[in-house]
């Protein structure tokens, strides 16, 4: 599972009726399966919620949080650290700070690797996680306007939503200032028409979903660049007193200041459950992956 | 018509080569071809179909498919006439092809094929042919004729 690309929207769908099931559940379904949870950039609700998720199917959890500590820090490669994971594991998460990190493992193990956030590039089952939260609140997807707010070139979260969510009738927004619009190549893959705009109050009323995401500070090759853009956006309970009653808020987390904190208690935040959904859609995943469904 | 470079014997011509375009070819063919063969290059000569090419002549070397691949990244309409005892035994259009591994090496400097502890052989894939653009298999990173033009003749 390297891209959110690879996969259709009836695969997607029958994941969100699995998570549907999985929810508040316990199984053995993984009982004596190993996961290898490979962290060589930090997490904590990826991390925790994989970790999460494989547990409560019974199976259990290898791996780091970090490169520190590992051989990696001894100048072993990165392909070769795969390779032990490989022999040590069933399935392989794995996060790091390169884009293809997660093709590249996938090259060289046996076991099934699923991409958990390679650099710039892909974050599937974040993409996965998000869309079952909006099908979980709305009933569907098809038919929405969705909005996304925030650093769209750098940001990994936002480049998968933008593929996945694609691949619906949906009216899409894209939210953001001028040097963070949408890379080229993710540009390209975008199957339905989209408008791009930096003006978000005259969008909003129109929203049924505003995705924000974060500055991604650690991706900017020139600090300067970051400096013109930081906090160009921040979302209050007074931003939202034009959307619609229905309108949800999500963010992939974690949040800098992004959202206010005085939009947690309007009946418009979601991100606190679209983070608790990654357990359910990520234990789906992995049965889906181990072919117990 | 006065000839500029004489005829070879057997050898590789390489014809229809983007006005200007020719040392960039020479530099991204096998760089002992430059050291131990016998190399013509004519420049900004008329040309019927172009306006102005170029034309570049190796005596003794018979270009592999990879190399004639490796012409098509920067000059796609080039032509390649094989020749042996003063006769074109072979024509060979290049084509620029659906994938190129090992030849050009990634812009995105956090690709994980530009990682310093990776040894990864690159994977390229056409995404389109006109403009000529390529997509790294690894990172998505896409690249353009310009750019590869520009690497390969580092």
């Amino acid at each position: 599972m390297i891209s959110i690309e690879d996969v259709s929207r009836k695969e997607l769908e029958d994941l969100f009726l699995l998570a549907d099931e999985m929810r508040g559940r316990r199984t053995d379904d993984l009982k004596g399966k190993i996961m290898a949870s490979a962290f060589f950039e930090p997490s904590t609700r990826t991390r925790l919620s994989f970790e999460s998720a494989m547990k409560r199917l019974g199976g259990e959890v290898i791996g780091f949080s970090s490169s520190e500590g590992t051989s990696i820090d001894k100048g072993e490669s990165f392909s070769d650290t795969i390779r032990m994971l490989d022999r040590y594991s069933d399935v392989i998460v794995i996060r790091h700070r390169y884009e293809g990190a997660a093709r590249r493992a996938a090259e060289v193990a046996e076991v099934p690797v699923i991409n958990a956030g390679d650099g710039r590039g892909n974050h599937p089952t974040q993409a996965m996680l998000d869309l079952y939260t909006i099908w979980r609140k709305f009933g569907c997807i098809d038919g929405l306007t969705i909005g996304i707010l925030g650093d769209l070139r750098y940001g990994r979260a936002a480049n998968s939503f933008i593929c996945g969510v694609s691949k619906y009738k949906v009216r899409l927004k894209l939210i953001s200032p001028p040097p963070l619009r949408i890379r080229h190549e993710v540009r390209s893959k975008i199957g339905i028409d989209f408008e791009e705009t930096f003006d978000l109050e005259k969008v909003l009323p129109e929203l049924d979903v505003l995705y924000v995401t974060r500055i991604q500070k650690e991706r900017f090759s020139d600090p300067s660049e970051y400096e013109k853009v930081k906090e160009s956006y921040r979302i209050t309970s007074s931003t939202l007193m034009k959307a619609k009653k229905d309108l949800v808020v999500m963010h992939p987390l974690p949040r800098v200041g992004e959202i206010d904190v005085s939009v947690d208690v309007t009946k418009h935040a979601l991100y606190f459950d679209q983070a608790a959904n990654g357990v359910p859609v990520r234990m789906a995943l992995l049965k889906v992956i181990f072919g117990v469904v | 018509m006065s000839l500029i470079v004489r005829r070879i014997r057997n050898g590789t011509v390489i014809d229809h080569i983007k006005a200007g375009e020719a040392l960039r070819v020479l530099e991204i063919l096998d760089p002992d071809l430059l050291m131990e063969k016998v190399v013509a290059v004519v420049m900004n000569v008329k040309s019927k179909k172009m306006g102005r090419k170029d034309i570049v002549k190796v005596e003794e070397v018979e270009l592999t498919p990879e190399q004639v691949n490796k012409i098509a990244l920067i000059s796609p309409r080039a032509t390649i006439n094989i020749i042996r005892n003063y006769q074109v035994a072979e024509k060979r259009y290049v084509k620029v092809p659906d994938r190129v591994d090992g030849i050009i090496r990634c812009n995105n400097p956090t690709c994980i094929t530009n990682h310093p502890k990776e040894s990864i052989r690159s994977v390229f894939l056409r995404v389109s042919e006109d403009p000529l653009i390529f997509r790294c298999y690894y990172c998505g990173s896409e690249m353009k004729r310009e750019e590869i033009a520009k690497q390969l003749s580092r």
